[in-house]
């Protein structure tokens, strides 16, 4: 009687291991190594690339620093790598990833036409889902204050100064203000809703602009209804504020939209709501940059590896993932349904005019550092914002010279 | 000794000294004098991304690297001399900036702003390091021996504590909606912002530094009282020497070498701060030298990164560190000859 208890626990714990592999439609033995960023979606396509077996993935935070080097060995230290249109730019130049073509021809049957990142006609990545900001509030206090749905940022400042007249929350506003890149990119999406444009077809800055000095007015004038201590705050910092019920709205990254309605770890499930980021000015786009995230694949490895890398990739993105994981991201594949956060989003991604795709230049990624390393002063009260936006086209121009973009 | 013993004995450490520490810095000071580009061309690309329905492609120019034929990238190497230092010193500004009488605005650029703040750290610190050691060693010392083991486990601890974690707990303390900054709230019934003050935030990394290196300090002053001379002492006591005049005069001239040695290690230690500024994410009001150098070295989203500014930055580090340490280095030389047996 006992033994036969025991062989049909075994058998049981045998068909749980068959179902949970069932759900990857091959078995991969080639040791595949991942590395991408954190958040929950690449939690969910790593998980599903995992039930594959032999897949090691790394899930890094500071991918962005590691990746260039990491792939540029030989052979390459990680089959697939996560990426942003912000961080494939090293990877693209300097040629450490391989086109993809023939593989999505023999194995990319389920991907939608616009999961195809191409450069100059070859598919270089695969993306897997868009990222933009958009304008998070709480629905319950906007309802109990008969606010309407900001537009425009100088609605939100009006809507910021009722509730902070309310006394409901802490702080009506926040913000992703950490110095350095979550600075710079809320400066970015501030700047180009004011049309502003980085750098000129020489390569030189244009930031010093009316475009740069709007901007920063307009974000001294959020910062007042801020947490003082806003230069520390980065999206987890604003994302448990949320969470907390300490603000009531925030221009934050629609990959943090499901963490709001997560019981374990909010106190505001259900309450809070998702529009279009706002408009920086009227008739302008919204004052943000699109984004999408995807995967690639390294070039310095054997054939037979990308393929197999391929294929378990392919197993990660698939309509199964999404569905189980269906509010972790605006995913681009087929299968995903909206939820209510995600409409944000795709009011800010289908907005006319269209908001930007971040630009991914070597430019960019001076400029991105210059005004993360020199915005903090104006901040602080060092320095006024036209002496400010001097110094970030000075820190520009000098690494620019460095890099060899300008003489 | 023999040569050859010798030899064999201090081989090992000069081939580590060699390979660890003087071949890096020789390249790294040949690397502050030269900048190495990349070849770049300006190409048209089409760029196809997505948006949440549609494709949407767009031909701009961008600027590549030009890829030899093994597909790396190729660079010139150019000796620029000292344009690197120039650049990180931004002399220029500075000169502009005494011309036209506004000193502050010095302190806003990036280089005078972290050696202005790594100058005030090491030498408030260092006082504080040195007289908290010598104060928990002499506690130590007196106190009775049943609880002497326990008392110095406690006292260490914080030595033993991995810089970076240290300082993230007593940041969560503060900053924020901490433990510390709450009970002050309550006390006070105001709004307290710990991390958006430059000032408060410089006072806690220096506390942090104290607090976390006085138990190293205090170890090596409790190893030197065991050896005071407890003669001299008694004598001291029946000369009618109050309990501070032994102190000021046997004991501490006693430790004296270990004190400079302490300072010596604190100086060179606090002078490459770089913890600090990570774990109470100061740099929006407050940066240190390393820190400068650490930022200069990491890439960009696109790859970019100023190795030859970031050399020049740590050469100007050790230089630093080299000034401080004169003084103290003087000294323990002129002893060292006075006393040659």
């Amino acid at each position: 009687m006992k033994l036969k208890t025991l062989l049909m626990a075994g058998a049981v714990s045998l068909l749980a291991t068959a179902g949970a592999q069932a759900d990857c439609a091959f078995e991969n033995d080639v040791p595949i190594k991942s590395l991408s960023a954190g958040f929950e979606a690449w939690k969910a396509v790593t998980d599903a690339m995992a039930e594959c077996g032999n897949v090691e993935a790394e899930l890094d935070q500071e991918f962005r620093t590691k990746q260039p080097a990491a792939f540029a060995a030989n052979p390459s230290l990680y089959h697939i790598g996560g990426v942003s249109n912000g961080t494939v730019t090293p990877l693209l130049n300097e040629g450490t990833i391989r086109p993809l073509d023939d593989l999505v021809a023999e194995y990319g049957q389920d991907l939608a036409p616009n999961q195809l990142i191409k450069v100059d006609g070859q598919t270089m990545a695969i993306a897997m889902m868009v990222n933009t900001q958009h304008l998070m509030y709480r629905q319950d206090i906007f309802d109990e204050l008969g606010i309407e749905v900001p537009t425009t940022w100088d609605e939100v400042l009006d809507a910021a100064a009722r509730i902070e007249e309310a006394d409901v929350v802490d702080y009506p506003l926040g913000a992703t203000m950490m110095s350095g890149w979550n600075l710079a990119q809320d400066f970015n999406n501030m700047f180009l809703g004011f049309g502003g444009q980085f750098t000129d077809a020489d390569s030189m800055p244009t930031v010093n602009t009316e475009a740069g000095m709007k901007a920063l007015d307009m974000m001294k004038r959020m910062t007042e209804y801020m947490d003082p201590e806003y230069l520390v705050s980065d999206s987890t910092y604003v994302q448990q504020q949320f969470q907390q019920g300490k603000i009531a709205m925030a221009n934050l990254w629609a990959s943090r939209g499901a963490a709001m309605d997560d019981e374990a770890e909010s106190q505001v499930v259900g309450k809070v709501n998702a529009a279009a980021a706002p408009l920086a000015m009227e008739g302008g786009a919204p004052a943000t940059t699109l984004w999408w995230d995807g995967i690639v694949i390294a070039r310095n490895i054997p054939d037979e590896e990308a393929e197999a890398a391929f294929r378990v990739a392919m197993e990660g993105l698939d309509t199964e993932m999404v569905q189980a994981n269906s509010d972790d991201a605006i995913w681009l594949i087929s299968g995903y349904e909206p939820n209510r956060l995600a409409q944000g989003a795709i009011a800010t991604a289908s907005a006319d005019p269209a908001p930007q795709s971040y630009p991914s230049t070597s430019q960019m990624g001076l400029m991105h550092t210059a005004l993360g390393n020199e915005l903090p002063a104006f901040f602080t009260g060092e320095r006024d914002a036209e002496a400010t936006l001097a110094a970030v086209e000075e820190a520009y121009i000098t690494a620019a010279k460095e890099a060899g973009l300008i003489e | 000794m023999k040569f050859r013993t010798l030899a064999w004995f201090v081989g090992p450490s000069v081939v580590m000294m060699l390979l660890f520490i003087a071949f890096p810095l020789a390249s790294v000071f040949l690397q502050s004098f030269q900048i190495t580009q990349p070849v770049v061309e300006t190409v048209e690309v089409e760029t196809c991304t997505p948006g949440f329905l549609g494709q949407t492609c767009v031909t701009e120019t961008k600027t590549t690297p030009v890829l030899d034929d093994n597909g790396n990238p190729l660079t010139t190497t150019e000796w620029v001399g000292l344009l690197s230092y120039a650049r990180v010193l931004q002399l220029e500004q500075v000169g502009s900036a005494i011309a036209s009488g506004a000193w502050n605005s010095i302190l806003a650029i990036d280089f005078w702003k972290a050696l202005r703040f790594t100058l005030t750290f090491t030498l408030v610190t260092l006082p504080l390091v040195i007289g908290l050691g010598l104060a928990i060693a002499l506690a130590v010392n007196n106190a009775a021996r049943s609880i002497r083991g326990q008392i110095i486990f406690v006292s260490l601890l914080p030595f033993i504590i991995t810089p970076v974690i240290g300082a993230l707990s007593i940041r969560w303390l503060f900053y924020g909606d901490g433990i510390i900054t709450a009970l002050m709230e309550d006390m006070f019934a105001t709004d307290i912002s710990v991390a958006a003050n430059g000032w408060a935030i410089e006072l806690l990394m220096m506390f942090y530094r104290v607090w976390h290196v006085a138990p190293f300090a205090f170890v090596i002053f409790y190893a030197g009282l065991q050896t005071v001379n407890q003669d001299t002492l008694e004598s001291a006591i029946i000369d009618g020497a109050s309990r501070f005049e032994r102190l000021r005069y046997v004991v501490v001239p006693h430790l004296m070498p270990l004190i400079i040695f302490v300072a010596l290690i604190h100086l060179m230690d606090a002078y490459r701060a770089f913890e600090e500024v990570v774990g109470f994410s100061s740099q929006a009001h407050r940066i240190t030298l390393q820190w400068l150098t650490y930022d200069l070295l990491t890439p960009d989203d696109a790859g970019n990164r100023a190795i030859s500014r970031a050399s020049a930055s740590a050469m100007l580090t050790m230089i630093g560190i080299v000034v401080l340490l004169i003084p103290l280095l003087r000294r323990t030389w002129r002893d060292h000859k006075g006393s040659a047996h």
